[in-house]
């Protein structure tokens, strides 16, 4: 059982939710609120990475991260370090690969709310910053979680983009599921399935949490 | 109290609501109207004639291209001045037709977000109180979805009136319940008014609702308020015919002025009718839109005649007779006009006379009941849809 791929897989997957929960939010309430100039073409690049193979996305993601490419070699001048084959590149890429997955769930749900719930907000005298935390966000809640859970499992999962930006550096980028499929090469099944069977039980416990938490809704039915 | 804080327009004091939108589209508005403080004002026009947008102006939900909104001495909305407070600020209760409440609270819960310029600690009595006021005692950690169609209206009520609004405003609020429950309702609203002494707009399609609830109605069309008055005035003196065929009045016809040896007459045909008002300031020959209530024509009885035959006696051809309970809906043909005369009176009356269709019968119209329609400039460019 490899540890040290099992603790970069989880710091991976929790840094990636993190992060992604604010974008999700703003992104995902903007998206289904707001009518914007581009608002399709906004939405077309968000689930780009849903229909994109891994590896094509990987690859693209490598290329911007080189030093020759705009992005990485602002990012050298910046913080003095590359992304290709670093943790904090394979975080970069799986923030990108996951966007769909925050974002979606994020927007269905703020659809659903009628608008004129908000205005009755208003009219109660709530300002938009307490509208959003005391009558969107609870409303919302259950799209959140589902949010945060696709992406955790998901990036739990990644392995194309993993692998095309970040290699497999034990302690930095080799993710569980990169692990699982070195152990395949190098033909040690046994070794292959205690580590499938720990992603397996990971996955499963995350969405049972999902489920457990977005179904605790009593006032959906009375 | 309110020592005379500035007109606000026509015939509204400080403590009353003035309201005056006027947009050439998307929406077009031209609607002025006021509301005296614990006065009922219902804003009645077919669907699409603005009612809504007007409401929600007022809440400060929609902001109209120019106008002025000034309620409680306060000066809400004033597009010229590029000033408008937003909702928050504006201290209105807004019941919403499908009523809006907040799924994830309880009844109190939602009671209590209108309850925020209260102390914490009082918050939750305060709420209470307001759910025993609309009879809701022991309903108050129900959510709504555990609750009937007019509970959840009486939880939009509490929480529109727990803040305590300068305005509250009614958008079709009787309209998703059922008709036992609507009663109720409506009843409750009535006594309701006796207690708040704000005024209350409220926005319905429903006339009956509208003349059982309201002191006065607007009548809009096309965002552009028609004519404001009592029922009994609009039913009876509606200003113009449009205002009269969006009533759902019918008996509009066009007349001629003319004078004859016994004075001015109105010629409506071969007859020359007597009216009680109106006819001084006309002009012979001017030709005159006029309406007649059903209530003030008078059936001649066959075979028997009484009093009141001498007055604008008329005879038609009955071509409508609709017997709906205790009460016949008769419509009478005329052979120079294409209008029908419409009025009703009990069945056995109809019976008794032996009214059927394609009998002629006499009728009187009542000369204080003409209604005299002088330059009525048509606004409507067609019929509404109805």
């Amino acid at each position: 059982m490899d540890w040290t791929a099992l603790s970069v897989s989880l710091r991976l997957a929790g840094l990636t939710c993190l992060l992604l929960l604010p974008v999700g939010l703003w992104l995902g309430r903007a998206l289904a609120l707001s009518r914007f100039r581009g608002r399709a073409l906004c939405e077309a690049l968000v689930a780009l990475p849903l229909v994109m193979p891994p590896t094509v996305l990987g690859f693209y993601l490598m290329q911007a991260f080189g030093v020759q490419a705009p992005f990485g070699a602002a990012w050298q001048s910046l913080t003095g370090g590359g992304l290709n084959f670093t943790f904090t590149g394979i975080l970069l890429a799986s923030l990108v690969a996951n966007l769909p997955f925050a974002v979606q769930p994020i927007q269905r749900a703020f659809e659903t709310i009628p608008p004129n719930l908000r205005e009755a907000a208003w009219c109660s005298g709530l300002s938009p910053t307490q509208t959003l935390l005391r009558i969107e966000l609870p409303l919302v809640w259950p799209g959140l979680v589902s949010a945060l859970a696709l992406t955790f499992a998901h990036t739990l999962g990644e392995f194309g983009v993993i692998l095309m930006v970040g290699g497999a550096i034990d302690g930095e980028t080799r993710t569980l599921a990169i692990a699982i499929y070195d152990r395949v090469q190098a033909f040690d099944e046994s070794g292959a399935a205690v580590m499938s069977a720990m992603l397996l039980l990971v996955s499963f416990l995350t969405i049972g949490v999902v489920y457990g938490l977005a179904g605790r809704r009593r006032w959906r039915r009375g | 109290m309110a020592e005379s804080m500035q007109a606000v327009g026509p015939g509204a004091s400080g403590e009353g609501l003035a309201v005056s939108l006027h947009q050439p589209g998307p929406i077009p508005l031209a609607a002025d109207f006021h509301c005296e403080a614990g006065e009922l004002l219902a804003l009645v026009g077919p669907s699409g004639s603005g009612k809504t947008t007007l409401l929600r102006a007022i809440a400060g939900l929609y902001r109209p291209a120019s106008g002025i909104i000034r309620c409680a001495g306060e000066t809400w909305f004033d597009a010229s001045a590029g000033r408008s407070r937003p909702p928050q600020r504006r201290q209105v209760g807004l019941v919403f037709q499908d009523y809006a409440l907040f799924p994830h609270l309880t009844a109190r819960g939602n009671v209590m977000v209108a309850l925020d310029h209260l102390p914490a600690a009082e918050r939750r009595r305060a709420a209470d109180r307001w759910l025993a006021r609309v009879r809701l005692d022991g309903l108050a950690e129900r959510h709504p979805a555990a609750l009937s169609g007019g509970q959840r209206q009486r939880v939009a009520l509490a929480r529109a009136l727990a803040r305590n609004p300068r305005v509250l405003l009614l958008d079709e609020p009787f309209s998703a319940v059922d008709q036992v429950t609507r009663r109720r309702l409506q009843r409750e609203l009535a006594l309701l008014r006796d207690e708040i002494r704000i005024p209350i707009v409220l926005v319905t399609h429903d006339l009956d609702e509208a003349a059982a609830l309201a002191d006065r109605l607007c009548v809009l069309h096309a965002g552009r308020s028609l004519q404001q008055a009592p029922a009994e005035t609009l039913f009876r003196r509606p200003a113009s015919p449009a205002v009269a065929r969006l009533l759902d009045r019918h008996n509009v016809f066009t007349g001629r002025v003319v004078d004859d040896a016994a004075g001015r007459r109105l010629q409506w045909g071969p007859w020359r009718l007597e009216v009680t008002h109106g006819l001084e300031g006309l002009s012979p020959g001017q030709r005159i839109s006029w309406y007649l209530p059903p209530s003030d024509v008078v059936l001649h009885r066959r075979g028997r005649p009484s009093r009141g035959e001498r007055e604008n006696p008329v005879a038609g051809r009955v071509v409508e007779m609709a017997v709906l309970g205790g009460i016949t809906y008769l419509a009478l043909a005329f052979d120079h006009c294409d209008d029908t005369l419409r009025f009703e009176l009990s069945t056995h009356a109809a019976r008794r006379n032996g009214l059927a269709r394609g009998e002629r019968v006499g009728v009187s119209l009542l000369a204080s009941g003409i209604h005299l329609m002088p330059d009525a400039a048509d606004p409507l460019h067609a019929p509404p849809d109805r």
